[in-house]
């Protein structure tokens, strides 16, 4: 079946050498090409929110001062929150991987609004650049939850960042707006609702719940603003108001965004799964539903993080249970593509690797997750380091992960080469080691009791958070031999072909890279998607390993 | 069993009648979902071995789940999801509704110490002497920004929020001393805001109760005016009344007159507002932030001072308050207690 | 089998709709997004609204009766007028008729400044007594737990629509201008539907701050 061409070569005219000139860059409407400035723009925050992170475990190595005061400390636990949070994750995968494969993958030109897509990107440039300010103007002591009382008190400076963050959620509403037209209105003919790829049922749900959720967000962030400079009173209880009414405010936002953080990344590896089984998803429908379940549903829990604030009994109870309903739609995820693999054909490559991570990272922290819904368990775990590992285990162990294997199945569609595949597995192994060995006692250290946010710490706690800070220079250490290959990769990369993972996706359809208008013909797409059982129309070109 | 469970999960010791349940509940969890997790990781292994890549461009057979596998696949998680939110929530309810007998005591958080008074007893700061195998009902508010009381060996967290009473309650079976944390982020000693339980047999209980008895205030609010006192104490043994003064007028340091919540130039540029996270950052760091027009020639007193000695001097501070204009009563928060 | 690399076809930007109707099909799916993140603002306003008054049900009930309830309605007049005129302006230009269109727009554009400026005169008679949000609240007739934040929601909420219709205006003023140079015709007039959209949003914010801040 396979008549492989000996050296794929590269497409002479692509979307990076369409036009030339950083001008071409700045002011271009192709979404690939925003796609991969927002890349490029999250690698950079993401750095900063990683060094933020490798200098807090640093602090924690011993009990006392290590390298920072406690005012450091603090200061740098808020912004590596506040940037991994509104600067990397929320915007991760959806502007990255969502631009640039979106339209590719429904058969458009571009998304609905290419203007607006680029003057998204411009708005996030904004926000971080705000953000980032701040950092440099002091520093912010709040944590990323901004909880009132205290982020109303506190001496530092938390404008500028409440403002970053107000108008990064622009960015965010914008991107979803954005996105859920173009799924609406841009399907190629024939692309009916239950014949489009997962990866974009998934950009679809997180789009709904961005264009619904972060509103509230900014409300929230423009009343505690008003709080600062002339004093609402709002959430101020010396005025009458309640600092609850500003937790349920955040959560009701802040719940859903955590939605939209991980549902991209089920996308990618719905994705992924198919195409390194080769292998129709077991259930297409379970997954589809899952999502808009967890999209919806998920608009309902936001008081689970509430359990110890004095909430009504019933509330408590209430909001446990719903918790429980959105979490069954991940378990049917990972039950949907762990069976997937029956009968394929697998693939043992780097993405898949991660993708066996994600699934193995996920459960763990999934459960964790139903866990710390359980009402009386809760007691013990809220605010602990157990919630810390919780949220980690999904947003790095799942999310990042998912993010990572997209970057690798990706990237020779994106710049049309591949990178070192041994290199790239043994990386992965590596990454995964050293997460577990970050999070892992960071779960026990919440069992024995260690609150989160804590500069200093009983001694007793020392050996486990001794082992986090290893597995954490471990995971620095992964991210820096991915930055080094991938970058020798863009120039000195073999050619990969146009497919050469001989993917049934949709976006394997154009070049690799795709040319600028992305099809040089109307796309016709064969087969229902991630449709392994029949020959392909396409011959399979290129390859990778 | 559950012992070992309890060690090997790193927990620690099981101080009150709450701690088991939460254990129980807890155990179920983890034994279930590493016998699930083991199940999935077993099976894909051997999916990943059996179904291995042969060749590139295979073609595989389209294999559906059948209907009942989907309905499998959702009722089963959710069965065990909805049991454990049902357990958890009886004991969740449980801890919630204090038994009528419980001995009450108020806690005040404030940023960072705690504060204890028993309303027809003394108060204390920092230290909680309950009678052991007796219910003690929580009482729990805050001065300034939300904390949380925690106390990892009861598995008991109450979060302490200004404007209103939270409400909690515990039964320590055995006396002993139990350390309390701030489970919710208060600010710059957030993880120094730290006390203790000392659960003592009841016999014991009663003879501290009565020694502690008679001189104090019966409320809450008497503690406040203490520690006032004693930051004044700490002022004058720490010297710090050699370059600062409380009567406004500026020496070799700025005045403590008004200082707290006064935007204060810095000789760097700039200004600061001279609150609690400031006023202790001075003490630390000294140099860090330097008051425009003053040399800096403050020592730091890191180590020099205890984490209740910042407390009261920053108290003490607070209290040397300029004149100014009394906010109208209605702004005053309305306190409401629900009654029993 | 590969396809001619060479030539990608040259397709304008925008250009990658199929025809006019699909792309004011998705402007038109655009804006109704858009306006539903609109509504989630003001939800959470509404929100905190609905969560003081339950907290403070006598100082919310009183609050009404220190609000000037006949230029609140007054400018529910306005506003729904205004409405109207959009609506008018958007038939007229789909039979044609490109200057009275203009007209109408205009026509709203002013009630609009009418609104700012009547909501104007309330906000000073507010500050005059004192009647200001927060930290600054000193209005001695109406002092009771809960009458600060009646009247902080009360400059929040109508701040934040006033914002709204500052915003409105710009785009009604644009939609006007583009109409009297003739820019929207029969077949194309998809920026004076959306703007009119947005007006109409605006309008119907109003329309829940009116009773909830004036009659109830």
């Amino acid at each position: 079946m396979s008549f492989e061409v000996a050296e794929p070569a590269m497409p002479r005219e692509h979307y990076l050498n369409a036009r030339r000139g950083a001008w071409s860059w700045l002011t271009t409407h192709d979404h690939k090409r925003i796609g991969v400035m927002f890349l490029v723009a999250l690698l950079c925050t993401f750095l900063l929110g990683g060094m933020f992170a490798l200098a807090l475990r640093l602090e924690l190595l011993t009990p006392g001062e290590t390298v920072m005061g406690r005012l450091a400390y603090n200061r740098a636990f808020t912004l590596h929150g506040v940037i991994m949070v509104w600067l990397f994750l929320i915007p991760s995968i959806p502007t990255t991987f969502g631009n640039f494969l979106l339209p590719l993958m429904i058969g458009a030109r571009d998304v609905a609004f290419p203007r607006l897509n680029l003057a998204s990107f411009y708005l996030f440039v904004v926000g971080a650049v705000m953000t980032v300010w701040a950092i440099l103007e002091g520093g912010v002591d709040t944590g990323w939850t901004f909880y009132t009382p205290y982020s109303t008190a506190t001496g530092t400076d938390v404008l500028p960042v409440l403002m970053g963050v107000f108008v990064v959620g622009f960015s965010t509403i914008l991107s979803g707006l954005n996105f859920i037209t173009t799924v609406h209105t841009m399907r190629a003919p024939g692309m009916g609702w239950m014949r489009l790829p997962l990866f974009v049922w998934a950009i679809y749900g997180t789009s709904i719940i961005q264009v619904l959720a972060t509103p509230v967000l900014g409300m929230v962030l423009l009343l505690v603003a008003l709080e600062r400079v002339v004093g609402v009173g709002l959430f101020d209880p010396a005025r009458g108001g309640d600092p609850l009414l500003y937790q349920h405010l955040f959560w009701f936002y802040s719940h859903p965004a955590v939605y939209i953080m991980i549902l991209p990344g089920m996308g990618v590896i719905s994705e992924a799964v198919s195409a390194f089984c080769r292998k129709n998803p077991i259930s297409y429908r379970v997954l589809v539903w899952s999502t808009v379940g967890i999209a919806f549903v998920g608009f309902l829990t936001w008081g689970h993080h509430m359990f110890v604030s004095g909430q009504s009994v019933l509330g408590a109870g209430t909001f446990s249970i719903l918790s429980m309903l959105v979490a069954i739609f991940t378990a049917l995820k990972i039950f949907t593509w762990t069976s997937t693999m029956y009968r394929g054909s697998i693939w043992m490559c780097t993405p898949f690797t991660y993708v066996l991570g994600f699934i193995f990272l996920l459960f763990f922290g999934g459960m964790s997750g139903v866990a710390v819904a359980v009402t009386s368990a809760d007691l013990h775990w809220h605010d602990t380091y157990f919630v810390v590992a919780h949220f980690h285990f999904i947003m790095v162990g799942a999310s990042l992960m998912a993010f990572l294997a997209g970057l690798h199945y990706w990237f020779p569609k994106m710049f049309g080469r591949c990178y070192p595949e041994g290199l790239g597995v043994g990386t992965a192994v590596l990454i995964i080691f050293g997460f577990i060995t970050t999070f892992l006692p960071q779960f026990l250290l919440g069992n024995m009791g260690m609150p989160r946010r804590y500069a200093d710490y009983p001694e007793h706690f020392q050996p486990l958070h001794v082992a986090s800070t290893a597995g954490a220079s471990l995971l620095g250490f992964g991210f820096l031999i991915i930055a080094a290959y991938l970058g020798w990769s863009l120039r000195h990369g073999r050619v990969a072909g146009r497919n050469p993972w001989g993917s049934r996706g949709y976006e394997w359809h154009s070049d690799s890279p795709p040319p600028e208008a992305n099809f040089h013909e109307p796309p016709v797409f064969p087969y229902r998607p991630h449709d392994y059982s029949r020959p392909d129309l396409q011959p399979e070109v290129g390859h990778a390993a | 069993m559950s012992e070992l469970l309890r060690r090997m999960l790193f927990l620690p010791e099981e101080g009150s009648t709450l701690a088991s349940r939460v254990d129980g509940i807890h155990f179920f969890i983890i034994l279930t979902t590493f016998v699930v997790g083991a199940a999935i990781g077993l099976t894909g292994f051997v999916f990943l071995l059996r179904f291995r890549r042969r060749h590139a461009h295979a073609l595989t057979p389209e294999v559906l789940a059948p209907v009942w596998m989907e309905a499998l696949f959702v009722s089963v998680p959710l069965l065990f999801f909805l049991l454990w939110g049902a357990l958890g929530y009886r004991d969740y309810v449980w801890s919630r509704s204090a038994p009528p007998d419980a001995l009450d005591v108020y806690v005040t958080g404030k940023q960072w110490m705690w504060k204890f008074a028993y309303p027809e007893g003394p108060g204390a700061v920092d230290v909680l002497h309950v009678p052991a195998g007796r219910p003690v009902r929580l009482l729990i508010t805050s001065r300034d920004v939300i904390h949380s009381f925690y106390v990892p060996a009861f598995r008991l967290k109450m979060d302490a929020i200004p404007g209103r009473y939270t409400e909690t309650w515990f039964e320590a079976v055995r006396p002993g001393r139990y350390p309390v944390l701030c489970a919710e982020y208060c600010g710059l000693d957030h993880s120094h805001m730290r006390a203790e339980v000392v659960a003592l047999s009841p016999a014991e209980f009663e003879v501290w109760r009565t020694q502690q008895g008679g001189d104090q205030v019966a409320s809450g609010a008497g503690v406040a005016e203490p520690l006032v006192e004693q930051g004044r104490v700490v002022a004058t043994r720490a010297g710090c009344f050699q370059c600062h003064t409380v009567d406004g007028t500026p020496h070799i340091g700025p005045t403590w007159r008004g200082l707290y919540l006064r935007e204060e130039p810095l000789d760097t540029g700039g200004t600061i507002r001279a609150d609690v996270a400031y006023l202790t950052e001075s003490m630390m760091e000294p140099q860090a932030k330097v008051v425009a027009g003053y040399a800096p020639v403050m020592p730091s007193f890191q180590g020099r001072l205890s984490a209740g000695d910042v407390a009261s001097l920053v108290e003490f501070i607070q209290s040397l308050r300029p004149e100014r204009p009394v906010p109208p009563t209605v702004q005053e928060p309305r306190y409401e207690l629900r009654g029993r | 089998m590969r396809p001619e690399a060479s030539l990608p076809p040259v397709v304008p930007q925008a250009g990658h709709f199929g025809d006019e109707a699909s792309r004011q099909d998705a402007a038109h799916l655009g804006m109704w997004i858009f306006i539903a993140s609109e509504v989630m603002l003001f939800t959470a306003l509404f929100t905190a609204y609905a969560f003081y008054r339950y907290a403070y049900p006598d100082a919310f009930h009183q609050g009404r009766l220190h609000m000037e309830v006949g230029l609140g309605t007054l400018n529910t007049y306005v506003l729904v007028t205004s409405s109207i005129l959009v609506a008018l302006a958007i038939s007229a230009v789909r039979a044609g008729r490109d200057l009275r269109a203009g007209g109408l727009l205009l026509g709203a554009l002013a009630l609009g400044v009418v609104f700012l400026f009547i909501k104007g005169a309330e906000y000073t008679q507010h500050a005059h007594d004192g009647a200001l949000p927060g930290a600054w609240y000193d209005f001695e007739a109406f002092s009771m737990p809960g009458a600060s934040l009646f009247f902080t929601l009360y400059w929040v909420m109508t701040g934040v629509h006033a914002v709204h219709v500052l915003v409105g205006m710009g785009v009604l003023s644009t939609l006007a201008v583009r109409a009297l140079s003739g820019h929207f015709s029969v077949a194309y007039h998809t920026p004076l539907e959306l703007g009119g959209m947005y007006w109409h949003l605006v309008d119907i914010v109003w329309l829940f701050l009116w009773p909830l801040l004036y009659l109830a």
